[in-house]
């Protein structure tokens, strides 16, 4: 009896609040709704297929309300029956309905029952609102003045500066003159310089010296020339342009995606691997520009990011306008970075998922990086060190149990590195 | 006991007195580095304007040139794709199954590839139907990335589009229908129920079609006598595992005999088992690989076979055959029948005779046997070509009858003896087409070619067996604009349907039987209905006729023609040729002569001194042989003469496979064309031979060096002493003196080196059983592929820079020791010498023959390892012996100090080399290099790693699941690639592992155990069953 009593009692507050609700949707569509709530609202439930001003998956919204009044005669009402359930309205044999649904590939807008007509009133006057222009030229113009500005006082110090040290040269000179002149006039004599070997020739002539410099020498040019060797091959901080500005600052760090979202093969395979632009277009599909705020940061370092993300439309063969893909694709040709030679085998899958080390321990901060660089030297010492002192992540790995405790007990340590494990054998890598 | 055998390599040997063989006992490097005829020179060196000092001068600049060269790095490219395919990841292996069908190998394999390349094939596992993949079936997949391949249609020399093609051989056929020219296809053996189905729907369409099947080494007997005898045109289907006693009369079941693929079968009961191991009496006249294998072998002519197989029908079903044979082989057979009668069903009689009647009389003797290893209900299908269809039809030819031939997978211009016949018959039809990968002898001869797929880029269904299929599947997509030959058939019946599509239907309705395609396909294999009926063999017996002995009568009374006679046959390596643009197999060694990138005339000893032809030495070791000018019926060819021990005297061999020259690189095109003697398409040929001028160069591997006196190096028994005598009689371990007591080898106070603890983690061993092991080499290209081994070409190997990682070493041995002898002749008086004496000459009659697979050992206590000067070579925990190839700088002092020789040095650039134009030499060719695996490069020396990079692809993978690894899952490409399971891989800290079990066994035993070098290879001594009857 209890459970039918509650029952009953949630069906009528549920009731309640409909009636509740409905009354202050109708009090409030009176007024036009608030474009702020719309817009929240419009980025949480329309922005996936909807843009105000371009077409996507689904038509631009800009002034929709209007336009489908002026142009289809069409109230709201039948705006709120299409957003509720697009299907029914398309089943119901409606004209227009079933224009807009063929117009887009056949695929029905996702029906949105939860959205009251208050929301969707609110979502209308955000469609409403003018188009405000982008403050784009606004951030570049100021930059200009205050560069010569600085520029001018630097130079002007300068200059100073060295007047200022012609003037005392030039006044030295007068003074020492002027009291030769007064000894001369007063018959003064000016003793006589001892004349004494130059020092370069003293310098010369002392074989032992010239002996000792000879060896400093060649020890240093041996040093510099033993470092330029050194570094043949090693390529740490090397930072090619690549044809397309991708920024991992943007993508890893501001929007925080995961490594291995785009770079998935880095979990089971040798290689990292590029990211297909398949995957690129999963995102780029509805991201067609950048935030306002990024486009400035873009420009202030002279990258014009919408223009990166056309270059990635064309190379995918993906025709922005008319939302599909033309098939007429380019490959990037990314300018590879990381370059191992071919004889060592490295194995991403090992380190990423095995031992779960973090992508940042070699490659740096990458979501730091505008332009990707090497980060590490990748030299053979750089990963022997490594291996020298990294433990081996043993945590759920029944492959490790056994032979993990074997060991361990062997060289009498809690927790093996991976040196110890085998790490630093020959054929660990080079085969 | 076996450690009195003398063992030896090459008839060179055995003459004591040879300065050669001294010199290379002697000399590590037999050609010396030749400073002193450099600077011997005088008048040269005076002439030159170079001084020393200049010279220095221009050492110093080049040197600093090149370093400042190497200071900037090259700008790599990466191109992701477009739209990645979902089962690609990069840098993992995907496997598909499929099947080869080319007409000559048939066997389900499954390939590897990675970015979508094939670039390995392996077993399936799945597959059980016809044995493992062989040597060439391992290369195939080189085939596929040959550049040398039609990349389009073509008329006469010049490309066309398909649709013109379609277009003018359409017309041509639709004007040709129903007139009094005939439409003919030639094929190969399709064995394919869809091709079938589909060249039917063809003859439905163009009335007057005749289709021919050819097979370019004909089976036409042993289908004609079958089909006469059980009604069914198809291959008797033997199992070997069944069979205990089996007595074979030329046939060589372990290389190409009616198809191959028995060789899984024999070898699971070569193994002693409780005492108990088949016995093997092989009667054959060429010294083959199943001679080698065999336990007793009787070399005699092809015409004594004959008798041979019809006296053994009387002794074994009765009745009464003329024909008499000498006294010896007389015996052979008596007890050879003896020992069949005994075995009864356990027994098995096969016979490669090219005669009805032979063939016959085997089926007769084996259907009175009751012979278990038959299986009537599932006769083998891959051969179905007729010979008196092909003469029909080259008679028709040349008549002007045909008036279009369409050909696929054949290249008769090359196959037939009676070539020129056809070339005049194909002159005369009125539409030729070749669908083919090449351009060959036969396809630039025909009006169109029509741009073949390799069988990696193809579909199609294969029914081997009766009742067991298997599909074809593509691994790759078309490289070129090719397409396949029913493709083209569907096309030109007017259906629109893909061949693909048309396979999946014809399946649904015919094979499946309500089984899912998909599966199949994932498969490659599908055991229909038919092959699971259970046919009762103890009835064969009962329900046959007593066998009347016409057969076994009308073989008896072939009378022995004079002269020689000619058994031709098939390599291991090189099949019937297909593949002869392939480096990989023609750098493949002969199992038996060991000699690469040839084929020879196969003499015996006798007659060679008999006729003044021979074979010598070279200073380097290399092998010089004279030539002869053999005879056919008036077709003469010249061939070098290479001396085979084991060959029967009165008889020669030659074989197929060599001698072609269209569709080939210059550097393959070697040899002599057997098939121009292959008349009547009888494989027995009485020739006239004749000395020719010239001496040919040989490139053979293992002659270079000698045995040094370790003759020790295999290990034999009888199974008769391995039955009864203790271990230590017939497997001992090597004593040393320690403190005037011996003591083994192999114990720790003897030796130079601190043991270490290898009982923590992986511990490899590989484990090579010489009973199992047959020597047939899909080991050696398992390992080419898997390992990127280089083809350094026939004057290289000639100087014994061979880079085989992996060899199979064959060893001779006479019966009787060469101690033994001379005590025989010293206590021989009288006229009894004479006998005596005779007898001892036939070392190289008849030796006997063993195997030995050879790789790196991975010693444990290494002596390669100790003296590298920079430490390049060095010992993981696991037991590798792991190799360093960016460290290595060349000295080849390990090579020098391993005794196992096993260690190969890059002589050159084997790669992007235009000296050495191979596969590695092409961006093709390089298509097909594994990955894993680095391409070495010139001046380091490399070996056999223990495919580490599968060893710890297991661990990886392992590590990845967080499991711990099962037993089977190490394994080595050799040790995949054996399917006689003569090799097992593993971890013997494993204690349950299969290879941990194999090293406590009693035939164990370390290749050279004296020198103590404790190999993780173990191999096990070989047992001959010696059992007379």
């Amino acid at each position: 009896m209890r459970k039918v009593f509650h029952r009953k009692l949630s069906k009528s507050i549920l009731r309640l609040g409909l009636i509740i609700l409905l009354a202050f949707t109708t009090s409030l569509s009176a007024q036009g709704g608030d474009p702020t709530k719309g817009k929240s609202l419009f980025n949480a439930n329309c922005a996936a297929c909807h843009q105000l001003d371009k077409k996507m998956t689904g038509p631009a919204l800009r002034n929709v309300e209007s336009r489908l009044a002026d142009e289809q005669g069409l109230d709201k009402a039948w705006i709120y029956a299409w957003i509720r359930n697009s299907a029914g309205v398309i089943k119901s044999g409606d004209a227009y309905a079933n224009k807009i649904y063929n117009e887009y590939g056949g695929a029905a807008m996702t029906a949105m029952p939860q959205l009251s007509d208050e929301d969707i009133d609110n979502i209308l006057a955000y469609t409403a609102e003018v188009k405000v222009e982008a403050p784009a030229a606004a951030v570049g113009a100021p930059a200009p003045g205050a560069v010569p500005a600085n520029g001018i006082s630097n130079e002007l110090i300068l200059g100073a500066l060295a007047i200022l040290f012609i003037l005392l040269a030039a006044g030295l000179f007068v003074v020492n003159k002027t009291l030769r002149r007064f000894a001369s006039a007063q018959n003064i004599e000016l003793p006589e310089e001892t004349k004494r070997t130059p020092l370069w020739q003293a310098f010369v002539k002392n074989q032992f010296l010239m002996l000792i410099t000879a060896i400093f020498f060649l020890l240093a040019s041996a040093y510099f020339v033993y470092g330029y060797f050194m570094q043949i091959g090693i390529d740490q901080g090397y930072e090619p342009v690549q044809p397309i500005q991708y920024s991992h600052r943007i993508h890893a760090g501001d929007n925080g995606i995961d490594c291995k979202y785009c770079h998935s093969s880095a979990r089971v395979s040798k290689h990292s691997g590029i990211p297909s632009l398949n995957v690129c277009m999963n995102c780029h599909k509805s991201i067609y520009e950048v935030a306002p705020a990024t486009l400035a940061e873009g420009a202030a370092i002279g990258v014009d990011y919408n223009a990166e993300i056309k270059k990635l439309y064309k190379a995918a063969g993906w025709d922005d306008a008319e939302q599909k893909y033309t098939g007429n694709s380019q490959p990037v040709k990314w300018v590879r970075i990381h370059n191992l030679p071919d004889f060592v085998y490295f194995n991403h899958s090992q380190h990423v998922t095995v031992a779960g080390i973090e992508c940042q321990t070699c490659h740096g901060p990458v979501q730091e990086m505008e332009v990707m660089y090497q980060f590490a030297p990748l030299t053979m010492g750089w990963c022997i060190d490594c291996h020298r002192t990294t433990d081996v992540n043993i945590k759920d790995n029944a492959y490790y149990t056994k032979i993990h405790a074997a060991l361990s007990k062997k060289y009498g340590v809690d927790k093996l590195t991976a040196a110890q494990m085998g790490g630093l054998e020959c054929g660990k890598c080079h085969y | 006991m076996s450690s009195n055998k003398k063992y030896w390599k090459s008839v060179e040997e055995l003459n004591e007195n040879s300065s050669i063989v001294e010199a290379l006992k002697q000399n590590e490097f037999v050609d010396q580095i030749p400073t002193d005829e450099f600077l011997g020179d005088k008048e040269s060196l005076e002439a030159t304007s170079t001084t020393r000092r200049d010279f220095l001068k221009y050492v110093g600049f080049s040197t600093a040139a090149a370093s400042l060269a190497a200071c900037e790095g090259p700008v790599v490219k990466s191109i992701p794709y477009i739209v990645q395919p979902q089962e690609i990841i990069p840098g993992v292996a995907n496997y598909y199954a499929t099947t080869i069908a080319d007409g000559f190998d048939f066997a389900s394999v499954l390939v590897k590839t990675r970015e979508g390349r094939p670039i390995k094939i392996e077993n399936n596992a799945l597959a059980t139907t016809k044995g493992s993949a062989n040597a060439r079936v391992n290369a195939s997949v080189l085939g596929l990335y040959d550049s040398l391949r039609v990349q389009g249609p073509k008329k006469g020399e010049e490309s066309i589009s398909w649709d013109v093609l379609d277009a003018e051989v359409g017309q041509k056929l639709t004007s040709l229908s129903g007139g009094s020219k005939e439409i003919v296809l030639l094929t190969q053996t399709f064995a394919s129920p869809s091709t079938s189905k589909l060249i039917s729907e063809f003859k439905e369409k163009y009335s007057n079609v005749r289709h021919v099947v050819y097979d370019a080494i004909s089976e036409s007997a042993a289908l004609d006598a079958y089909q006469s005898k059980y009604g069914e045109r198809a291959l008797a289907n033997y199992d070997f595992s069944k069979a205990m006693t089996i007595v074979s009369v030329g046939a060589d079941f372990l290389g190409d005999w009616q198809g191959g693929g028995f060789d899984s079968g024999y070898s699971k009961n070569r193994v002693p088992d409780h005492g108990k191991m088949s016995r093997h009496i092989q009667f054959e006249s060429n010294m083959s690989l199943t001679g080698a294998n065999a336990d007793k072998r009787v070399p005699l002519t092809p015409s004594e076979q004959k008798i041979v197989l019809a006296k053994l029908h009387s002794y074994v079903v009765g009745g009464s055959v003329p024909g008499s044979l000498p006294e010896h082989i007389e015996k052979a057979v008596n007890n050879a029948a003896t020992q069949l009668k005994k075995a009864g069903s356990e027994g098995l009689v096969v016979t490669g005779i090219q005669d009805v009647n032979a063939q016959t009389v085997a089926l007769e003797i084996n259907a009175f046997l009751g012979s278990k290893a038959f299986d009537k209900a599932t006769p083998i299908k891959i051969r179905q070509g007729s010979d008196a269809a092909v003469s029909a039809l080259v008679a028709d030819m040349k008549a002007g009858k045909i008036g279009a031939i369409i050909m696929s997978g054949v290249n008769p211009l090359y196959t037939l003896p009676n070539a020129s016949d056809f070339a005049e018959g194909l002159n005369k039809t009125e539409l030729s087409v070749a669908f083919s990968t090449k351009v060959d002898e036969t396809s630039s001869r025909t009006q169109y070619v029509a741009a073949a797929p390799h069988y990696l880029e193809s579909w199609g269904d294969v029914e081997i067996k009766k009742g067991h299929y298997a599909l074809i599947q593509p691994a790759i997509r078309p490289l070129f604009n090719t397409r396949q030959f029913q493709d083209a058939l569907l096309k030109w019946t007017g259906n629109d349907v893909s061949y693909h599509d048309y396979i999946k239907d014809a399946w649904g309705t015919s094979v499946l039987g309500g089984s899912s395609f998909n599966q199949a396909l994932h498969d490659g294999v599908f055991v229909g209905a038919i092959a699971t009926e259970t046919v009762d063999t103890s009835n064969v017996e009962a329900s046959e006729e007593t066998p009347s002995g016409n057969a076994a009568n009308a073989l008896a009374a072939t009378t022995k023609n004079s002269g020689l006679e000619l058994t031709l046959y098939s390599k291991v390596g090189m099949g019937d040729g297909q593949q002869a643009n392939n480096p990989w197999l023609q750098e493949f060694p002969d199992p038996i002569t060991r000699a690469s990138w040839d084929n020879y005339l196969t003499i015996s000893k006798a007659d060679a001194d008999e006729k003044g032809l021979m074979n010598k030495h070279v200073a380097n070791g290399a092998l010089n042989g004279s030539y002869a000018n053999i005879t056919v019926n008036g077709t003469t060819i010249k061939v070098p003469v290479m001396i085979q021990p084991g060959q029967a005297r009165g008889t020669l061999g030659l074989s197929f496979g060599y001698g072609r020259t269209a569709g080939l690189k210059e550097e393959m095109q070697t040899g002599v064309n057997a098939y121009a003697l292959y008349q009547n398409f009888n494989t027995v040929q009485n020739v006239t031979i004749e000395p020719a001028s010239g001496e040919h160069e040989f490139a053979s591997v293992q002659l270079h060096n000698t045995l040094m006196g370790r003759g020790d190096i295999i290990k034999e028994t009888t199974l008769e002493i391995f039955n009864t005598k203790d271990k230590k009689h017939w497997n001992a371990i090597p004593m040393v003196s320690l403190d005037h007591v011996e003591t083994p080898v192999t114990s720790p106070e003897v030796d130079l080196w601190e043991e270490f603890d290898r009982s923590i983690g992986h511990h490899f061993n590989l484990s090579i059983d010489l009973n199992s092991c047959t020597g047939c080499g899909a080991c050696v290209i398992a390992c080419h592929a898997e390992n990127n081994v280089p083809v350094v070409g026939k004057t290289e190997v000639r100087r014994s820079r061979d880079m085989h990682w992996l060899r199979i070493d064959r060893y001779y041995s006479s019966e009787e020791t060469f101690e033994g002898d001379d005590e025989r002749k010293e206590s021989t008086k009288g006229l009894d010498i004479i006998g005596a004496l005779r007898e001892m000459e036939s070392a190289a009659e008849n030796p006997q023959v063993a195997f030995q697979p050879v790789m790196c050992q991975h010693c444990n206590h290494a002596p390669c390892e100790t003296v590298c000067p920079v430490a390049a070579t060095s010992h993981g925990r696991q037991g590798q012996n792991q190799m360093a190839y960016n460290r290595c700088v060349g000295t080849r002092y390990c090579a020098n100090n391993c005794p196992y020789k096993v260690r190969r040095f890059n002589w050159f650039l084997y790669n992007g080399n235009d000296e050495f134009d191979y596969h590695m030499n092409d961006d093709l060719g390089r298509m097909v290099l594994n990955p894993d695996v680095v391409v070495r490069s010139r001046g380091v020396m490399e070996k056999c790693s223990m495919c580490i990079q599968k060893t710890q692809k297991t661990i990886l993978d392992a590590k990845r699941d967080g499991r711990e690894i099962k037993d089977g899952e190490f394994q080595t490409a050799c040790s995949a690639a054996c399917g006689n399971g003569a090799m097992v891989f593993g971890d013997i800290n494993d204690k349950e592992s299969k290879v941990a079990k194999l090293k406590e066994d009693n035939r164990m035993y370390h290749l050279l155990e004296s020198v103590g070098t404790k190999p993780n290879v173990i191999y096990h001594t070989k047992v001959r069953n010696n059992t007379e009857a």
